[in-house]
C-alpha cells in the first residue's frame, strides 16, 4: 500500500513501535525470567542467569502430567470439532432447511459468549445430569468452542467451492463417499487443517471453561495458574510458559501460512 | 421403438412454484433434442430431472425404457455438460476427464489412455497436464465435453453449454457439437434460451414456457407454424397480428403470425403504411412500417430498393403465409 511514495510521519512510526512493544514485551519478560537465578520472586533486573530450571522442569512429574493432559484434551477436542464442524458446515452451506440460519448462529454462539458463561452453563448442566467431572467433561467444554473455529473455516471454503462440482462428481458416477473423498476433501482440506490447528491452540491454553469443567485434573494452564500462587521454583512456570508459547505459536503460524491466499481464518479470537 | 428419454406427466414443484408442470415428452434415440425457453421456463429443471439432481413431484422419467424413480444421479446412464463446466479445480485436465472412469475403478493406464482419446476427440491433445484455470472458456467447454463423453453415456445432457462463449466461438462450437453428435450417433438433450442455437442445431425442439411445453416439433415446424403467440414471439422476430386485423383479412377472430421476410412491397394492395425506420442486418434490412392496425416488421434483401423513412408503402403477402395460432401463452 503506497501513498505516492510519501513516508509515514515519525510520530506515527513511534506510536506503532510503542504499540508493538506493549503487546510483545511482557512475553519477552516471561522468557527472561525462565532463566533467572532468583526463585522466590520476580526481581528486576534478574540477579543472574542460569539454565538449571530447564532441567528442574524436565524432572517434575506434575509438569508432565499436566502437559500430557492438555495435549490429550486438545487432540480429542480438535478431532470432535473437525468431525462436527465439517458436518455442520456441509449442512448449512449445501442445503436449505427450516432453521438453517438459527443453526448457523447457534454454532457460532459459544465463541461470542464469554468463556465464564459457557463454563458456568456447562458446570450446572453436568451437575444437573449428574455427570462426574472427568477428562471427558473437559473435552466437551473445549469442543464447544473448537467446533466454531473449524465450522467457520469450513463454511467459508465450502461457500467458495461451487456447488456444481459436487453435482458434477455425482453425474460422473461417484457416490456420496467418493465425492467427499475425491472432490470435497481436496477442496476444503487446507481450511480444515487451518481450523483444526487453531482449535488445537485454543484448547491447549484454555483456562476459564476448564476451571469449571475439570475435576481433580490439571491441564497445563490451570497448573500454571496454581504454580504462580506458590513461591516455590517460580522460574519453572516460566520455562513451561515458554514451551506453551512455542507449542501454540507453531500451529497458528502454520494455519496462517496455509490459508494466506485470500481466505481468512475466521473466528480466531476466543 | 423405445424412447431415449421419456417424460410421462412429469411435474416438479418447489413449494407453490410449479417449475415443471405436467410435462410429457419423448426424445428419440440418436436425436439432437433442444429444450428452448426463457429463463424460469422449466427447461433446466427438466434437464436436472433427467440427470437425477431433481426428483419429480409427480409422473415418471424413463431413460431407454428404464424407470428412474429411485435411481440416484451416479447410477444413471447419462452425463452432463454443466453451464459453468464445473471442472474440478484441484485436478489437471487429464484427471478431470479420467474422473468418471477413476470412480468406476478402471485402472490408471486404461483410464488415462481413454481420457487422452476423449481429449483428442475434442481437439485438445496435449492439454492433459494443464489446470482448468489455465484454459480459455472454449477449451474448458471442450474439457467438460470430453469428461462427459469418456463415460460413454447413453444420453448426453448439455445445459446452455455455449452460453459463456463469445459469438465467433459459439458458432464454431455449434457446428462442432452437431458434427460430434452425428459421428457418435449419440442422443443429445440440449438446453438453451437462444432460439437461433436451438433452431440451427436441433433435430427437434421443445419450446417451454411457465413449466409447460408449449410446442414441440422440428425447427421448421416451430418457425413456420408457431402454435401460440408465445412461440411466435419467442422464436424469431415474427409479426403477431391482432384478432381484429386477422378477422378483416381471413374472417376468423384469431391471432396470426406473419414472418417479416414473407412481406413484400409490391403487388396488389393489402395494407398501407408508412416507413418509420431502417435497420441494417448484414444480408438483410429490417424496416419498421406503421400501419393503422399496428406496427409491422418487414425484412428486405440488402440489395433491394429501399423506400426512404417517411414514405408510404403497401404491404403484401401470400394468404398461406399468414399462420393462425392460439392466444395462449
Amino acid at each position: 500500500m503506497h501513498s505516492d511514495g510519501q513516508k509515514a510521519p515519525l510520530a506515527l512510526k513511534l506510536a506503532a513501535g510503542a504499540g508493538i512493544l506493549f503487546l510483545h514485551l511482557p512475553i519477552l519478560l516471561i522468557f527472561v525470567y525462565a532463566f533467572t537465578t532468583e526463585e522466590k520472586s520476580y526481581q528486576w533486573p534478574p540477579p543472574g542467569f542460569t539454565t538449571r530450571w530447564l532441567g528442574v522442569a524436565w524432572d517434575r512429574p506434575d509438569v508432565w502430567s499436566a502437559l500430557g493432559l492438555s495435549l490429550k484434551v486438545a487432540s480429542i477436542a480438535t478431532l470432535i470439532a473437525l468431525v462436527l464442524g465439517t458436518l455442520a458446515a456441509a449442512a448449512v452451506s449445501r442445503s436449505r432447511f427450516f432453521g438453517r440460519e438459527a443453526v448457523s448462529l447457534l454454532v457460532i454462539l459459544p465463541i461470542a459468549l464469554p468463556g465464564i458463561v459457557t463454563g458456568i452453563a456447562l458446570r450446572s448442566a453436568f451437575n444437573l445430569a449428574e455427570i462426574p467431572f472427568s477428562f471427558w467433561t473437559i473435552v466437551l467444554g473445549h469442543a464447544t468452542f473448537c467446533v466454531v473455529v473449524v465450522y467457520n473455516n469450513a463454511v467459508a471454503r465450502m461457500r467458495r467451492t461451487s456447488g456444481s462440482l459436487i453435482e458434477a462428481s455425482y453425474d460422473l458416477g461417484a457416490d456420496g463417499f467418493q465425492t467427499f473423498r475425491y472432490v470435497i476433501l481436496p477442496n476444503i482440506g487446507t481450511a480444515l487443517l487451518a481450523g483444526g490447528m487453531l482449535a488445537f491452540a485454543l484448547s491447549f491454553d484454555e483456562v476459564i471453561v476448564t476451571t469449571f469443567t475439570a475435576g481433580q485434573q490439571q491441564t497445563l494452564p490451570i497448573w500454571m495458574l496454581e504454580e504462580l500462587v506458590r513461591p516455590r521454583q517460580r522460574p519453572v512456570t516460566n520455562v513451561v510458559a515458554m514451551v506453551v508459547v512455542l507449542v501454540t505459536l507453531l500451529p497458528i503460524l502454520a494455519a496462517y501460512w496455509l490459508t494466506r491466499d485470500g481466505d481468512t481464518v475466521a473466528g480466531s479470537g476466543k | 421403438m423405445t424412447a431415449a428419454v421419456s417424460f410421462q406427466n412429469v411435474s416438479r414443484h418447489f413449494g407453490t412454484v410449479r417449475a415443471v408442470d405436467d410435462v410429457s415428452l419423448d426424445v428419440r434415440p440418436g436425436e439432437f433434442f433442444a429444450m428452448l425457453g426463457p429463463s424460469g421456463s422449466g427447461k433446466t429443471t427438466c434437464l436436472r430431472l433427467i440427470a437425477g439432481f431433481e426428483r419429480p413431484t409427480g409422473g415418471t422419467v424413463s431413460i431407454f425404457g428404464e424407470r428412474m424413480d429411485t435411481v440416484p444421479p451416479y447410477r444413471r446412464p447419462v452425463n452432463t455438460v454443466f453451464q459453468d463446466y464445473a471442472l474440478f479445480p484441484h485436478l489437471d485436465v487429464l484427471g478431470n476427464v479420467a474422473y468418471g472412469l477413476m470412480v468406476k475403478g478402471v485402472n490408471r493406464a486404461t483410464r488415462e489412455a481413454r481420457a487422452r482419446e476423449a481429449l483428442a476427440l475434442v481437439r485438445l491433445d496435449g492439454f492433459g497436464a494443464r489446470r482448468p484455470a489455465q484454459l480459455s472458456g472454449g477449451q474448458r467447454q471442450r474439457v467438460a465435453l470430453a469428461r462427459a463423453l469418456v463415460n460413454e453415456p447413453k444420453v448426453l445432457l448439455l445445459d446452455e453449454p455455449l452460453g459463456a462463449l463469445d459469438l465467433k466461438l459459439r458458432e464454431s462450437m455449434q457446428e462442432e457439437l452437431k458434427l460430434l453428435q452425428r459421428s457418435l450417433g449419440l442422443t443429445f438433450v440440449f438446453v438453451t434460451h437462444d432460439q437461433g442455437e436451438a433452431l440451427s442445431m436441433a433435430d427437434r425442439v421443445a419450446v417451454f414456457n411457465e413449466g409447460r411445453i408449449v410446442q414441440a416439433g422440428t425447427p421448421e415446424e416451430i418457425y413456420e407454424r408457431p402454435a401460440t403467440r408465445f412461440v411466435a414471439d419467442f422464436v424469431g422476430s415474427s409479426n403477431v397480428l391482432a384478432p381484429p386485423l386477422v378477422e378483416s383479412l381471413t374472417g376468423q377472430h384469431r391471432f396470426a403470425s406473419l414472418r417479416p421476410e414473407k412481406i413484400v412491397l409490391s403487388g396488389a394492395g393489402a395494407i398501407a403504411g408508412e416507413v418509420r425506420s431502417h435497420a441494417f442486418l448484414g444480408a438483410t434490412r429490417r424496416l419498421l412500417v406503421q400501419t393503422p392496425q399496428g406496427a409491422l416488421h418487414v425484412t428486405l434483401p440488402s440489395g433491394a430498393a429501399l423506400p426512404p423513412v417517411g414514405t408510404s408503402v403497401t404491404l403484401h403477402w401470400s394468404p398461406a403465409d399468414l399462420h393462425l395460432m392460439e392466444d395462449a401463452r
